[in-house]
């Protein structure tokens, strides 16, 4: 049988970085194709040339046998190419119906399609409901509206980009069911992970990229998860040492039924939140995205207060009405989610962004002025500790990558000597590198008596770090669980939002 | 009562012109502050276009030409170059009080042919509904007849969905397909014709005349206006009229002799847009709700 | 076909040659403007930017009409790098100038030392005081501030117009709209004896110095500057938003209160109807051509005053109307929006792929 499609030395250049090098694989007809690599291997960057976001610099695609050159996501979309992308291309504004009829190309396929996307929906086993407005529906059923908008136009080609970062793993199940079914009926399938169970469990095989070139391919069953890891990483795979919990005693960081409306019409609201961190102790809090994290973070570094000052105490004085300073002053430290515009300002130096939340803990202004010598020493200090890639304490902050400015920020933080620690995804897209010296650093702090908390999607990293494990699931927190108690099946039933009483 | 009415609904319709355009523009997230000054741009185009040829469908396609020239440099500089959208905004109208104010030098004070009223022998003569109802100039109907065709537009059409969608979330319509860029140069295109042409009303039909920054904050009180409606089109209507109420009463209250100072009943419609953001502001959930999310960002294909 | 690439980097070069390109272009458009009109390019572009600066007193004449100008521009500077978008600068001068001239109308005998410095307070008091009405609005109904500092600027016009034909005019001006003169000790010291040349000259150079330094220095300046680019970051950091609106409001007002009081008190001597040639929506432009940087206003601002000196020229030489001073600030503001997509961005030739 032909290939459905064959790249073939497809190169790709941004300013400053080699995305794709002379990229080549190819994709049998009903094959579900694993496309494996670290954050920043290039893989996106591939996905986006095949549909036609953006132009290859160099190499052929070979679509059934023809060279093609893709001009755009139409022109993929009108060749078979479906996508289904990481970050959702939703319209939070409209209904789903609307937002299916936004990724069909002409009137034609737009007849019937209230009927059209039941029938899909109802025979895949991905119920959708066509007159829900967006901005209401979970992350799941988001995905749902996305392969659904795919399947209405017959792909030959599926691409899934990333799809269970956002999943429960009893979600990802009937999520592998439906795509086996789809190749079984003749849609390839292009599924980009980083996951290697994943890729073990679906895929018939697989290419591995690393720092933009192909560095393997292969039957992911005929490979051990170990070996699959090692191609993929680069050297050695070491599996992490689990670790010796040093909790000391007294709780450092009290929550205690804390309620909080949402403060936005997208929003979720905290419900009755409750939980206590012992210093030296890691809490890491799961849960699949858009259920309450970044409000329970903004809850949490003061950026929105609580209705009562004891419903949050530090080291047990209430701070539930003080705002980030007062907090900071007491010892609590924070590392949100989103970097740039949130964590950091893009375009302001390394030292100006160390003052940013430093100022206060690091004594940097003096008579309303910034000492600057003093605030820059900082900076060069967390950049030399922490291994961060850049030249030098006036560098921008959008001058570096993602994984090198979260060094900085999860270093900057633990610099100014925290009594609690908050962090939000603290290695989501960060290489893994970066990552790992990030996870040292965290499990360093701990061990200094500090109380941690990890907010995180990934949910081996929360594994790997937290001696106590909860979920977030639609604004509450569940009871937090020792970790070495914890099963997947059940932190799984606990995303999706089954409540438990343990 | 009649005449109060009628007088309304004339105030309300500049305002309603340049606001639908303005309205439109919005929902596909780009923010031209310029709006004044297309006003005025249109105002003294179709007034030189009518006194030179008397020809006032051509006075009226000069006004809408004009509008869409502005809006054309407009769309330039911040879709193309990627300016700041308030800034250019902001410049649009500078250049076009004094653009205005150098060509309309010479046609200040003196007369040209104004916009004809529609009577129907017989409606136009009933008593109380048939000054209201019939009677007044094409663009009145005109405007009235936008107001319904804009909201078929944008709620009933494919077109106007993909018009929806990029406001709300322009990467993702880049994404599937849809040219966000394109698609912003005509509706912003659109928004200037529609300014031109409320230029146009004022200059041929409301005052009518040229002098000097004629349209007196009218393009500001229109993109208030817009904000006042949530971005839906009927309420616009009622807005005008609202605020085309506010301007008749400072006029008649002079009129009358109220022992008011003049200027300072002339200062009433202004406050009075201040108030009615102030009311609408308050509920920032709300807004939130309806302002279309990428108003004022910028968006670059690519990379 | 031309087209534009990102640069990693923001340009340093361009940052300060756009400007320079951005006059350059001007000036071409400007004069292809007038040719098409039928008028002689060159020479009226000559008249409009040199010929001011060759006419007795003519320097003198730009320094008057910088001064307001690179007041409020600093203060405009402060308040967009902040991201308060305050575009009614114009009200604000009125009113700082309403609350100066009613004060000097007040106190006609008052000796200088004290009515100077009782007339600084109120210009500044009387701008401050007008701009703050914009930031109780933003900040505790949400309302934008765009619309509602510019329907501001109106009421500011209107209410000038009132008092100056009704309660204030002077009864002996023969019914024109305008007060009676100020006595000359509200005038302030003349920094050169005879001359127009008022304290303000001195006030506008610190002003923009002292701003430079709270910028680029203090803690406040910081909070300004992280608010205008990544307002959750400032949030993050524990700054007061509301705070910060009041403080970038209050400075701009009150620096355009200050310009008011200077302009009617050591320029004009009285207040009339007309209190300037739109110097608060000008000041807008100065604030963007100096690169929203307190230092980079002076020069923007006597260039801005030289297209004032320009209209004059213009009107009186060639016989055009003034009103092309608007247009050459509109063209240089669309000229200069235009050239700073080179600072972040390479112009390249390529080829359709």
């Amino acid at each position: 049988m032909p290939p459905l499609v064959e790249l073939a030395g497809i190169t790709k250049r941004f300013p400053g970085c080699l995305a794709n090098d002379n990229v080549s694989l190819t994709i049998a007809p009903r094959q579900i194709h694993a496309l494996l690599g670290e954050n920043g291997a290039g893989k996106s960057t591939l996905v986006k040339i095949i549909s036609g976001v953006l132009h290859q610099d160099a190499g052929q695609i070979i679509w059934c046998g023809t060279e093609v050159t893709i001009r755009d996501p139409a022109h993929a979309r009108s060749l078979g190419i479906g996508m289904v992308f990481q970050h959702f291309s939703l319209f939070e504004a409209l209904t789903v119906a609307e937002n299916i009829a936004l990724g069909l190309g002409t009137a034609r396929e737009r007849v019937g399609l209230r009927d059209r996307i039941i029938a899909v929906s109802l025979s895949y086993g991905l119920p959708v409901d066509p007159d829900r407005v967006v901005h209401d529906l979970s992350v799941g059923e988001r995905q749902r509206i996305e392969i659904v908008r795919c399947l209405l136009r017959n792909p030959k080609l599926l691409i899934m980009d990333e799809p269970t970062s956002v999943l429960t793993p009893q979600e990802a199940k009937t999520l592998f069911a439906t795509l086996r079914r789809l190749a079984s009926e003749g849609c390839s399938i292009l599924y980009i992970s980083h996951k290697l169970d994943e890729v073990r469990a679906l895929c018939d095989v697989a290419t591995i990229m690393r720092q933009g070139r192909v560095v393997a391919h292969c039957v992911p069953r005929e490979k051990t998860t170990r070996e699959l890891a090692s191609l993929m990483i680069g050297r050695d795979f070491l599996p992490p040492a689990s670790r010796q919990a040093s909790v000391t005693g007294a709780p450092r960081l009290v929550v205690d039924h804390l309620s909080l409306a949402a403060t936005n019409p997208f929003g979720t609201a905290l419900r009755e939140v409750s939980f206590s961190v012992a210093g030296g102790e890691i809490l890491g809090i799961a849960g699949i995205a858009g259920n309450g994290q970044g409000e329970l973070m903004d809850a949490l570094s003061g950026e929105i207060l609580a209705p009562a000052a004891d419903t949050i105490q530090l080291d047990a004085i209430p701070v539930g009405k003080t705002g980030p300073h007062g907090r900071r002053r007491l010892g609590g430290c924070f590392v949100p989610e989103e970097r740039n515009g949130h964590g950091a300002v893009a375009g302001m130096s390394l030292a100006e962004n160390f003052f940013l939340s430093g100022q206060l803990r690091g004594v940097l202004a003096r008579f309303g002025l910034i000492r600057r010598a003093r605030t820059t020493d900082f900076a060069d200090r967390v950049i030399s500790r922490f291994d961060v890639r850049t030249s030098g304490t006036m560098a921008e902050a959008k001058s570096l990558s993602g994984g090198n400015l979260q060094k900085f920020l999860v270093g900057r933080e633990m610099l100014l000597d925290p009594a609690v620690l908050v962090v939000s995804q603290p290695t989501w897209g960060v290489d893994a590198s970066a990552a790992r010296a990030i996870h040292q650093a965290i499990l360093a702090l701990a061990a200094t008596g500090a109380a941690i908390v990890v907010i995180s999607q990934d949910l081996d990293e929360i594994i790997l770090l937290a001696d106590r494990i909860a979920v977030i699931a639609a604004g509450r927190l569940s009871d937090p669980v020792p970790v070495a108690e914890a099963t997947r099946e059940q932190i799984g039933l606990l995303m999706g939002g089954v409540a438990s009483h343990a | 009562m009649t005449a109060l009415l009628v007088s309304v609904i004339a105030s309300a319709t500049p305002l309603l012109l340049a606001a639908l355009g303005a309205l439109l523009v919005e929902k596909v997230a780009v923010l031209n502050l310029g709006v004044e000054g297309m006003m005025l741009v249109g105002a003294i185009a179709g007034f030189a276009v009518a006194h030179e040829t008397g020809n006032l469908p051509l006075a009226l396609a000069a006004a809408i030409g004009a509008g869409m020239v502005m809006a054309l440099l407009f769309a330039v500089l911040t879709l193309t170059l990627r300016a700041n959208q308030t800034a250019t905004g902001l410049a649009l109208t500078i250049f076009g009080r004094g653009f205005s104010a150098l060509v309309g030098a010479g046609y200040v004070g003196i007369a040209a042919p104004t916009l004809p009223r529609i009577a129907i022998p017989g409606l136009s003569d009933l008593p109380f509904v048939g000054p209201i109802l019939f009677g007044h100039d094409p663009l009145v109907y005109v405007a009235l007849a936008m107001v319904g065709a804009v909201a078929w537009f944008l709620y009933r059409t494919h077109a106007g969905l993909i018009l929806r969608a990029i406001g709300d979330q322009h990467d993702a319509a880049h994404v599937l397909g849809y040219k966000v860029i394109r698609i912003r140069y005509l509706t912003v295109l659109f928004g200037g014709a529609m300014a031109g042409l409320a230029g146009a009303y004022m200059s041929l039909s409301y005052t009518p005349l040229w002098t000097q920054d004629m349209i007196a904050g009218r393009g500001w009180v229109a993109l208030a206006l817009v904000t006042f409606a949530a971005w839906r089109p009927f309420w616009l209507m009622i807005g005008a009229w609202l605020f085309g109420g506010i301007m008749y009463l400072s006029l008649y209250m002079q009129a009358l002799g109220v022992p008011v100072p003049t200027a300072l009943l002339s200062a009433l419609p202004y406050l009075g847009t201040i108030l009615v953001l102030v009311l609408i502001s308050r509920d920032r959930r709300r807004i939130r709700l309806h302002r279309p999310a990428m108003l004022g960002r910028p968006f670059s294909a690519g990379g | 076909m031309l087209s534009l690439s990102p640069r990693g980097t923001a340009s340093g070069f361009w940052r300060y040659a756009a400007p320079v390109l951005a006059l350059a272009l001007t000036a071409l458009t400007t004069g292809a403007l007038f040719a098409a009109m039928g008028r002689p390019a060159l020479l009226t572009v000559t008249t409009f930017l040199i010929t001011p600066l060759l006419a007795t007193g003519g320097l003198e004449a730009l320094l008057v009409k910088a001064a307001p100008l690179v007041m409020m521009g600093v203060g405009l500077s402060i308040a967009y790098r902040a991201n308060v978008w305050n575009i009614g600068a114009e009200g604000q001068y009125i009113f700082g100038a309403l609350a100066a001239g009613g004060l000097a109308l007040a106190l006609p005998a008052a000796p200088g030392w004290v009515i100077v410095p009782l007339l600084i307070a109120a210009g500044l008091v009387g701008g401050a005081g007008y701009a703050l009405i914009v930031a109780w609005l933003r900040t505790r109904f949400n309302a934008n501030e765009i619309l509602t500092s510019l329907m501001l600027a109106y009421v500011a016009q209107y209410l000038l117009v009132y008092l100056v034909t009704g309660p204030w005019r002077d009864p002996e001006g023969f019914g024109f709209p305008q007060t009676a003169l100020f006595s000359d000790a509200a005038g302030g010291p003349r920094l050169i004896e005879g001359s127009n040349l008022h304290l303000g000259l001195i006030f506008a150079p610190l002003i923009a110095l002292a701003a430079w330094v709270m910028l680029g220095r203090s803690v406040l300046g910081f909070q300004f500057r992280v608010m205008g680019q990544a307002p959750r970051a400032a949030r993050f950091a524990g700054f007061d938003e509301n705070r910060l609106i009041w403080l970038a409001m209050a400075i701009s007002g009150g620096l355009a209160g200050l310009a008011g009081m200077f302009e009617v008190t050591g320029n004009q001597g009285q207040l009339t109807i007309n209190l300037g040639p739109g110097y608060g929506f000008t000041a807008i432009i100065v604030g963007f051509l100096g690169r929203l940087h307190p230092l980079g206003v002076i020069p923007a601002g006597l260039l801005l005053a030289l297209t004032y000196l320009g209209g004059d020229a213009a009107q009186m030489n060639l016989g055009l109307s003034s009103a092309i001073t608007g247009i050459f600030q509109g063209i240089l503001l669309f000229c200069l929006l235009g050239s700073d997509v080179l600072i972040s961005h390479r112009l390249q030739w390529k080829r359709r792929p």
